[in-house]
């Protein structure tokens, strides 16, 4: 298919749909039609992106529209073609839920339009190929997305968080515009084409690293420009949600990967440094923010955090790879990154499904109100443990084996000549192993609190299992965290194209490999086979099952819990979601969280309840957000006055201001 | 390829790690309680009470889910997988190629997953506390064995056990970063098998216990399984030490049949002396309050980080 059938295709397909919603939205089966028809759009354009991804040769067009002199360029490369793939395989599966969980929605209207335009901003982004095209889709994007996380305006904390979305996406965006000012120039050179052809000063290269980091992290969910994440991410209704978290940040490292790979030409080595460390920061603060949630949907989007961490880990490797022409490592370390976007994109948009689908059946989203709904709810029980375990990056699934390729990567990075990458490269490694450990502890949590146990309340205990489109969504999504983690190879093999273009070579082929392994260097150095272990672990559980049921006793009595004699029949006394958390809070937090345990014990005789009061502080808001706040405060009470004066005054100030620039033009040599 | 050879070795190591394991367990115990001067169970008895386990009814509680009840299968499953891809007594094992040391690691957390999610699942306090414990401790020691991977391996130059193996037993010399992991390894394997000082195998109504509280309402042939399995992962983690700090006698592919029989004697020899300096180990130390766990395996990770630094600081050199 070419580029203009594409594009052309995606913005009429869907702006047709989006107009379509608005009445639609007010008719009983009408957001089930618009649903239904995203999902056959976004089918077709992951079609035709896994073609353009397949093909090779990039598909160019360019549209009398935009700036005068560049025009509209839109172009779909290896690298553009396996996001759009990426987004719009994920935006299918999450249209189908949403027919069946959109259905409980009160505000329709609100909701169907910008979903259909959130779904072709993100696609937009991804084809644009000149500044000026990209920087429009990137607010499209991220105004459509606010649209939806302000769906529910009418709670207090939901407005909040758009707000604070909205702030944070435009300061991202202002940052992004000044990166592409700075790799225009001042000839305005902005066709990406231009751009990839000038070669920057290293202090201008450096500056629009450093702006494009910020840009697209803040819109990825770096630490520290996180803070807008977890808020907007569980505001929005669950399958917005699950496209924001799983798809949306991949859009944002889609700009991260266009820009400091494509166009800002050779890195140095210290950008790898500075984009390693940032992103084992962002993995351990994420998935410690993460632990210490008990709402199942924050606890989600924290944990979004700590995967950003990760698939930076792996850009961060490419890039000092890139820079000392280690192309193989390279290629490894940046596959790697891409693997766990995909992967990531797959579980998260499954765990945030099945989130909704436990909203839905209880009306809650704090795990200190549910328990006990694998009994209720067995299916969505089954498929959320699924991506519990995928994302905990446990064997056989496929967070394990994004997470697998990147410690092989990290162990070759002792050939770096750099002081600062030798230090860094295996503290970042602990880190990435105490994020992916932590993560497990993190989901033990989540399934076993949510899921587990007994009811906590009676929403819980009255629960029922979600409709079944919803169902076969999140069971496509679990047969994938299934599939890519015990075939890697065909996922790693149709990255390629992708990497290629990243960092100029690619990991050897994979697929035509003996019984499917994944070798990324050498047989001798290390490698992995998901089949197999997945087969030997079937295996050995058979043989257990048969021996069991063949030799040993069958017989099963239910009795009540043992409990070692005091069974207490009082929901209450479980363990609940603060109290398991409370030995890695206690072991992590009274550092990071500056955490503190207040314990009041009444006197004896006084009949008063004992409290246990939990004193958080978030360092993050306390020293990087809150002196902003401040400070534009108090710019703002001084700006004041300025507001509240007569005509006269205000020509005055127009006159002074236009003087006064015109002299320093004057001067200005 | 001489496959059938290659595939009997592998079904011999499987089988031997079963075999053995429980073996192991009963030693450790009769040296215990003879430091201890007390006669002790007889060697066998661990042997005696899987059987009586598996003859017995399983109590399950009334909530009990279909989880819980899945969980003993596949605590025992991943945990022999894991032991089955470790080199015991030959290092050509035909399916080592498929699960590097990581994977190893990630297959023994898989199994701690399942059974922390099945202390969870019953809805008690004890198994709750067990299981959020079990849960801190791990998320120290997991990071502190992929830094002993990581030095391991940049020594070895491969993350795959096998040459690991081979590469450690044809000499690398003495190394500071090796004596660091090798430290730091014991600090791992004794938290990770729940024993003394970190947690104590021998008790049952105890505040301070973790694995034990986990596995409460467990009973009959259930109980049975995730027994035999916490004795796999101690074989494990001693057969693990012993392939590569101890890797002589351990047989190359395509050696002499005599080879097998050396490697075949000398393996429980090396089992047996790593029972004892365990069970040593225990008798001479008390067990620690659950706050200072964190302490004790921080060392094993800043141990490990150590040698991994030093190695990346220093190729070839220390």
């Amino acid at each position: 298919m070419s580029l203009d059938l594409h594009a052309g295709f995606l913005v009429f397909a869907l702006l047709l749909l989006a107009l379509a919603a608005i009445p639609l939205a007010h008719t009983r089966r009408g957001p089930s039609i618009v649903y239904a028809l995203a999902a056959l759009i976004a089918a077709a354009a992951a079609v035709s992106a896994f073609l353009a991804a397949a093909g090779g040769t990039p598909l160019r067009v360019q549209l009398p529209l935009g700036l005068p002199s560049t025009g509209m360029r839109l172009r779909l490369d290896a690298l553009s073609a396996t996001f759009a793939f990426i987004v719009n395989m994920a935006a299918t599966i999450t249209s189908l839920y949403a027919v069946g969980y959109g259905r409980h929605e009160p505000e329709q209207g609100r909701c169907l339009p910008f979903y259909c335009l959130f779904l072709l901003g993100m696609n937009l982004v991804l084809v644009a190929d000149d500044a000026f095209s990209f920087l429009l889709a990137w607010e499209f994007m991220s105004l459509s997305s606010w649209a939806l996380v302000v769906v529910r305006h009418r709670e207090e904390e939901n407005r909040r968080a758009g707000l604070l979305y909205l702030t944070m996406a435009s300061f991202g965006t202002l940052a992004l515009l000044f990166a592409f000012g700075v790799l225009a120039g001042g000839a305005g050179a902005y066709a990406f084409d231009q751009i990839r052809a000038r070669t920057l000063e290293p202090y201008a290269a450096t500056l629009a690293l450093v702006l494009a980091l910020v840009g697209t992290g803040s819109k990825s969910g770096l630490v520290p420009l996180h803070a807008w994440l977890p808020p907007a991410h569980s505001a929005a209704p669950s399958h917005v949600s699950a496209l924001m978290s799983g798809v949306m940040t991949k859009v944002a490292v889609y700009g991260f990967i266009r820009i400091v790979f494509d166009l800002l030409g050779a890195p140095e080595w210290w950008w790898g440094m500075l984009v390693l460390s940032l992103g084992g920061v962002t993995a351990v603060l994420g998935v410690l923010y993460a632990l210490i949630q008990h709402d199942l949907k924050r606890l989600l989007a924290y944990h979004t955090v700590e995967n950003i961490g990760i698939i930076y880990i792996g850009l961060g490797l490419a890039l000092a790879f890139e820079a000392h022409r280690m192309t193989w490592a390279a290629a490894l370390a940046a596959t790697a990154a891409l693997f766990h976007v995909f992967n990531h994109c797959v579980f998260k948009s499954l765990l945030f499904f099945g989130a909704g689908a436990v909203q839905t059946a209880t009306g809650e989203r704090d795990m200190e109100h549910l328990g006990g709904l694998i009994h209720r709810m067995p299916k969505t029980a089954f498929v959320f443990l699924v991506g519990c375990v995928a994302i905990s990056a446990l064997p056989p699934l496929n967070g394990f084996v994004s997470e697998w390729l990147t410690f092989q990567a990290i162990l070759l990075s002792p050939d770096l000549p750099e002081w600062g990458l030798k230090f860094t490269v295996p503290a970042v490694g602990a880190l990435l192993a105490l994020s992916a450990a932590l993560a497990a502890a993190c989901f033990v949590k989540a399934f076993g609190i949510t899921f587990l146990g007994r009811a906590r309340t009676p929403a819980a205990e009255r629960a029922e299992e979600t409709d079944r489109f919803s169902l076969a969504a999140m069971f496509a999504f679990a047969a994938l965290c299934l599939v890519a983690g015990i075939l890697p190879g065909f996922f790693i093999d149709a990255l390629a194209p992708a990497v290629t273009s990243m960092v100029g070579g690619r990991m050897p082929v994979q697929t035509a490999l003996p019984w499917l392994s994944i070798v990324p260097i050498a047989e001798s150095r290390s490698s992995y086979n998901g089949l197999l272990l997945f087969l030997f672990i079937t295996f050995a559980a058979c043989v257990a099952v048969y021996v069991i049921h063949q030799f040993a006793s069958n017989a099963v009595r239910r009795a009540p819990a043992w409990d070692c004699g005091y069974p207490d029949a009082s929901p209450a006394t479980q363990y609940t979601a603060a109290s398991f958390a409370q030995p890695i809070r206690r072991v992590y937090g009274t550092v990071i969280f500056r955490a503190r345990e207040r314990v009041e014990m009444p006197p004896p005789g006084e009949m008063r309840a004992a409290r246990l009061t939990v004193d958080l502080r978030d360092l993050v808001w306390d020293w990087f957000y809150a002196p902003v706040v401040v400070a534009v405060t108090f710019v703002a009470d001084l700006l004041n006055p300025l507001q509240f004066q007569t005509i006269r005054r205000y020509l005055a100030l127009v006159f002074i201001a236009l003087v006064s620039l015109l002299t320093v033009i004057a001067i200005w040599p | 390829m001489a496959v059938t050879p290659d595939l009997f070795v592998q079904g011999l190591e499987m089988f031997l790690v079963l075999a053995l394991a429980p073996l192991l367990t009963g030693f450790v115990r009769v040296v215990k309680a003879r430091l201890l001067r007390r006669r002790g169970p007889p060697l066998l008895q661990p042997y005696r009470d899987l059987a009586r386990l598996m003859g017995k009814q399983v109590v399950l509680a009334e909530n009990a889910s279909w989880l819980f009840r899945v969980t003993p299968y596949v605590v025992f499953a991943t945990t022999w997988v894991a032991a089955a891809l470790i080199p015991t007594f030959a290092t050509g094992l035909i399916f080592s190629w498929s699960a590097d040391l990581i994977a190893i690691i990630a297959l023994i957390a898989s199994a701690r997953f399942f059974q922390a999610l099945a202390g969870l699942d019953i809805g008690t306090s004890f198994g709750g506390i067990g299981s959020s414990r079990e849960m801190m401790i791990a998320s120290l020691a997991e990071p502190a064995m992929i830094m002993i991977v990581f030095t391991l391996a940049l020594i070895a130059g491969s993350t795959q056990l096998s040459t690991v193996s081979q590469i450690m037993a044809s000499g690398v010399g003495l190394r500071v970063s090796l004596g660091l992991a090798l430290v730091a390894l014991i600090l791992v394997a004794i938290a990770e098998n729940a024993r003394i000082p970190v947690d104590n195998p021998a008790t049952h109504l105890e505040l301070t216990m973790v694995h034990e509280a986990m596995v409460l309402e467990y009973s009959g042939r259930h109980l049975a399984l995730i027994e035999f399995a916490a004795m796999v992962k101690l074989l494990l983690y001693i057969s693990l030490i012993a392939c590569v700090f101890v890797p002589w006698g351990i047989v190359k592919p395509g050696a002499e049949p005599l080879a097998y029989l050396v490697g075949l004697a000398l393996y429980p020899v090396k089992l047996a002396a790593g029972g004892f300096l365990l069970a040593l180990f225990e008798t001479s130390m008390a067990k620690m309050r659950v706050f200072r766990v964190p302490e004790f395996l921080g060392i094993a990770l800043m141990l490990g980080l150590l040698g991994t630094l030093l190695l990346f600081v220093s190729r070839g050199g220390l």
